[in-house]
């Protein structure tokens, strides 16, 4: 079976890479394009290790195929960050040690900021349901929703006309 | 709510940092298990058995071989025989006969997912394509996957080498019952029999897996002088190394182990299934290769906690005290011998009460299921939760508080726990009086809403610990140690070296280094790497502080005797020579500043916990919601209480996704119908409410900054939390775990 090649933008960035037809995007990802922060837990949907922002929705990238990005905007847990200037949400699950082992924390942080991008001041339970989506065995979530709607509040003051 | 109990304050211990690798982690550069890439690494699969109980007749693997792009198979007949003895590996010591086993199945394959054959190629998909052409000639067996089915005549028997363990004949006949074990103190039957209320029931609970989210991961490397490297994911890489070692025959030096960043293990990730094979697969092709389990694999192949059957009679007498008990618990050991969880689960039962006759008695089973391993306090969820619902039980019968009924049996200093150790500073006393006096304890609840107290302990642990301090040129620290970092650990070593050499956190950097760039460290878990590592990293700088007094003395010309060691300076007098400036000098004071502590420490002490669950029954659909949830417990001192208070919490939610949802399904072919994350539900965020986490503090007198293990100790109480809870919103006593919507439903209409 002959590969394909695939031109996307990822993270602002335009990108080629050949795939299989049947690769998902996570693979080329993680394979191709040396993006290894969006993370496989599952391979199924379940668990949100692997989430990306796909022209402006969130999507599990395990789901979606690689060719499917053709033409398309990805953004990934590599491009939240602005240079060294981390994104409110990164800051805020360090400073709440909203993390342990970091293994689901790319999903989260990528997910988190999907939600605050569309709603500022979501409530603890929009929290917790736009995130149900995303597994973490480590936290219990307590830490992890605390950090989420700080990052809320501070995104608020920050766009608060002077 | 903190209330130590000495008044020693600290400038960094007790404090919030941010931790040293968090900023890799929230930005997606941190390299886990399946990130790391080896230049001209092959992919390798793993072909799985279908079958939960077969013979392997035969092997064919000539077409995968001839296939394009394989360059290398194995199979069970690569491996080396006569692998024996046993390695630490983490919380429990490993068989390597039947590690080696479990990597590879030789002529018996024991659980569906039992590994059979590997392929290393040149992509991924070109080695699935090979597994395909493996033919592997079965006879399939009766199996057996049942604890009771398992010990009943004439059923399947898995072992044909494996006779009961501990009894008191050795037996003559095979036996799926590989282990019995016993503690008896007192007199149990006479206690019970004077008892004025006995509680006899019986419990069930289902086997439940660790659920790490990151999946199995290795890269290996073997090399034609006979040296090899890996690369991969583990709570303790200094046992993979001992283990793959131990399994090929290879020499423990020959390899080096390179820890990668961890993504959860909770005990789960202290033992191989993968490096061994893909050493194998490495020698063969001479090339580096890698293999990673998917999610499937990972549930019907990797180790599961042990499901259990246990039947309890705990006695007491009017004014709530404790007289007796006997307790009988079966463990579902999976496929093979060497689980270690009936012993852990007779120490822990009765660990934190005084009951002065008690007969406990544990067996491990073996049946037709992946061998368990290893989760967060292995063996003591299953039996407290017998425990503390019988304390429940006779709490009612008596009218008598719960909490008070636990205070009045619960171990003070000076007492001796389950494993007979006589114990110092525990906290367990004060950690009941705070959960009494919680607000939570005294609020009021809904409509069909009650409310569970839960406590439990776990041992914890010292073990073989090294450090490394060392000064850099312009005097910044270097931290080297040998335990990965599974939630913050570096942080918590940075702020203790920190600490203890009077500087800033900034000013350190901590380094989990591979097998061959420091001394053994035990891995991370039994709840041992704050405490024990943490002492190791705590006694190479007070070494190093030694060495500096000394260099000041010199560059002073005076007697280091005179020189005081005062926030992160030489001082003599009014003379002050920071770590920069003996740094600066240290080529001519006799040369680079560094030592290492290796230590195997005891001093530990067990943790405790209380718990207070409510929860919310929906009678129409016997659907459970927790609404409010309070852990406390004795840490000893927390030197970062962020990732103290996420031990706690994680812990607890592990314990409620037991309690409530998680359990492995197989169904009549002895396949497991549940191995994906759909299926087997864990805990998601919109699942649970805020779990509020109380530290209660009693230093450890044994460790520098008082520390005592934390990290097992939560997920033993709140299964029997949760269940107290159902009990007290309901009226029924529901013995089986977990309490599923459709449990309490049937329940709850028998009861109508
Ligand atoms: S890896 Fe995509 S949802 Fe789990
Ligand atoms: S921090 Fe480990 S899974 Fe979330």
């Amino acid at each position: 079976m002959s590969k394909l090649l695939v031109s996307t933008t990822v993270n602002g960035d335009a990108q080629e890479f050949l795939c299989d037809p049947g690769a998902t995007l996570l693979e080329a990802l993680r394979e191709q394009l040396g993006l290894t922060g969006s993370k496989e837990g599952c391979g199924s949907g379940d668990c949100g290790a692997c989430t990306v922002v796909l022209d402006g929705n969130m999507v599990c990238s395990c789901l979606v195929l690689a060719a499917e990005a053709e033409g398309r905007q990805v953004a990934t847990i590599e491009g939240v960050a602005e240079g060294s200037m981390l994104h409110p949400v990164q800051q805020k699950f360090l400073e709440h040690g909203a993390l342990q082992c970091g293994f689901c924390t790319p999903g989260f942080i990528v997910a988190a900021k999907a939600l605050l991008d569309h709603n500022p001041a979501p409530s603890e339970s929009e929290v917790r349901y736009w995130l149900a989506g995303n597994l973490c065995r480590c936290t219990g979530y307590d830490k992890i929703v605390r950090a989420v709607m700080d990052a809320a509040a501070q995104l608020r003051q920050e766009r608060m006309p002077a | 709510m903190n209330a130590p109990s000495d008044q020693k304050t600290f400038r960094l211990v007790g404090t919030r940092p941010i931790r040293p690798d968090g900023i890799e982690k929230v930005t997606g550069k941190a390299i886990y298990g399946p990130d790391f890439v080896a230049p001209g690494m092959l992919h390798g699969a793993v072909l799985r058995s279908p079958h939960p109980h077969a013979r392997i007749r035969g092997i064919d693997t000539r077409r995968a071989e001839a296939l394009a792009g394989v360059k290398a198979v194995v199979t069970g007949a690569d491996f080396p025989g006569g692998a024996e003895g046993t390695v630490a590996g983490g919380e429990t010591p490993t068989d390597l006969k039947y590690a080696s086993i479990k990597c590879m199945a030789r002529d018996k394959v024991f659980f569906e997912g039992h590994a059979v054959a590997a392929v290393a190629a040149t992509s991924a998909a070109v080695a699935e394509e090979a597994l395909k052409l493996i033919a592997v000639d079965y006879e399939v067996l009766p199996h057996v996957t049942d604890i009771e089915e398992a010990l009943r005549p004439g059923g399947p028997i898995l072992h044909d080498d494996v006779f009961t363990q501990g009894l008191a004949e050795t037996p003559t006949t095979p036996s799926n019952a590989s282990l019995r074990f016993a503690m008896t103190r007192g007199d149990a039957e006479q206690a019970l029999g004077a008892a004025v209320e006995v509680y006899t029931g019986r419990f069930t609970l289902q086997p439940v897996h660790q659920g790490y989210i990151e999946p199995h991961a290795c890269v290996a490397s073997w090399q034609a002088d006979g040296q090899g490297q890996i690369w991969c994911s583990t709570q303790g890489h200094f046992s993979v190394r001992a283990m793959t070692a131990g399994i090929l025959g290879m020499s423990i030096a020959s390899i080096r182990v390179m820890p990668l960043e961890i993504g959860g293990g909770f005990g789960g990730k202290t033992t191989v299934y993968l490096e061994p094979v893909a050493m194998l697969l490495s020698r063969k092709a001479g090339r580096p290769v890698r293999l990673a389990m998917q999610r499937g694999d990972i549930f019907r192949a990797s180790g599961p906690a042990p499901g259990a059957v246990i039947d309890i009679r705990l006695g007491a007498l009017a004014d709530g005290t404790l007289s007796g008990a006997d307790i009988e618990f079966k463990y579902n050991g999976g496929g093979l011998p060497g689980a270690y969880e009936v012993y852990s689960g007779v120490m822990s039962t009765l660990s934190c009460y005084r009951v002065p006759d008690a007969n406990v008695v544990g067996w491990n089973v073996l049946t037709n299921m992946p061998t368990v391993h290893a989760y967060r306090a292995p063996g003591a969820p299953q039996t407290y939760f017998a425990v503390e619902c019988a304390i429940d039980e006779l709490a009612r019968r008596l009218g008598i508080d719960p909490i008070d009924m636990r205070l009045r049996n619960v171990l003070r200093p000076g007492d001796t726990d389950g494993r007979g150790m006589t114990l110092g500073a525990i906290g367990y006393a004060e950690t009941l009086e705070a959960t009494k006096a919680h607000p939570h304890y005294a609020a009021p609840l809904g409509p069909n809403q009650g409310r569970g107290i839960a406590c439990g302990s776990w041992g914890n642990y010292g073990g073989p610990s090294t450090a490394a301090v060392s000064l850099a040129e312009d005097g910044s620290i270097l931290v080297t140690e040998g335990n990965p970092d599974i939630g913050g650990s570096r942080a918590a070593m940075a702020m203790m070296a920190a600490e203890t050499l009077g500087i800033a956190y900034e000013k350190v950097r901590v380094t989990v280094a591979d097998t061959s760039s420091i001394g053994y460290s035990m891995g991370t878990g039994g709840s041992r790497t704050t405490f024990a590592t943490g002492m190791a990293v705590v006694q190479a700088a007070e070494a190093v502080i030694e060495i500096m007094k000394q260099r000041a003395a010199q560059m002073l010309g005076a007697d280091a005797a005179g020189i005081e060691w005062r926030d992160g300076a030489a001082v003599l007098g009014e003379q002050r020579l920071s770590i920069a400036e003996i740094a600066a000098k240290s080529g001519m004071t006799g040369g680079p500043i560094s030592a290492e502590a290796a230590i195997h420490p005891g001093g530990f002490l067990p943790g405790f916990g209380a718990h207070i669950c409510d929860l919310e029954i929906d009678p129409e659909t016997g659907h459970t919601t927790v609404v409010r949830y309070t852990a406390l417990q004795d840490v000893g001192r927390a030197i970062h209480p962020d990732y103290v208070e996420g031990q706690i919490q994680g812990g607890a939610v592990q314990g409620i996704g037991w309690a409530l949802n998680e359990a492995y399904v197989y169904d009549r072919e002895g396949h497991l119908d549940n191995a994906g994350f759909l299926d087997y539900r864990m805990p998601v965020a919109s699942d649970m409410p805020m779990i509020e986490a109380v530290m209660i503090e009693v230093p450890n007198p044994d460790h520098p900054y008082g520390v005592k293990g934390v990290g097992e100790t939560p997920i033993v109480p709140p299964l029997a939390a949760v269940a107290n809870a159902v009990r007290d919103a309901t009226g029924l006593r529901i013995g089986d775990l977990p309490l599923s919507p459709d449990r309490i439903y049937a329940r709850l209409q028998a009861a109508e």
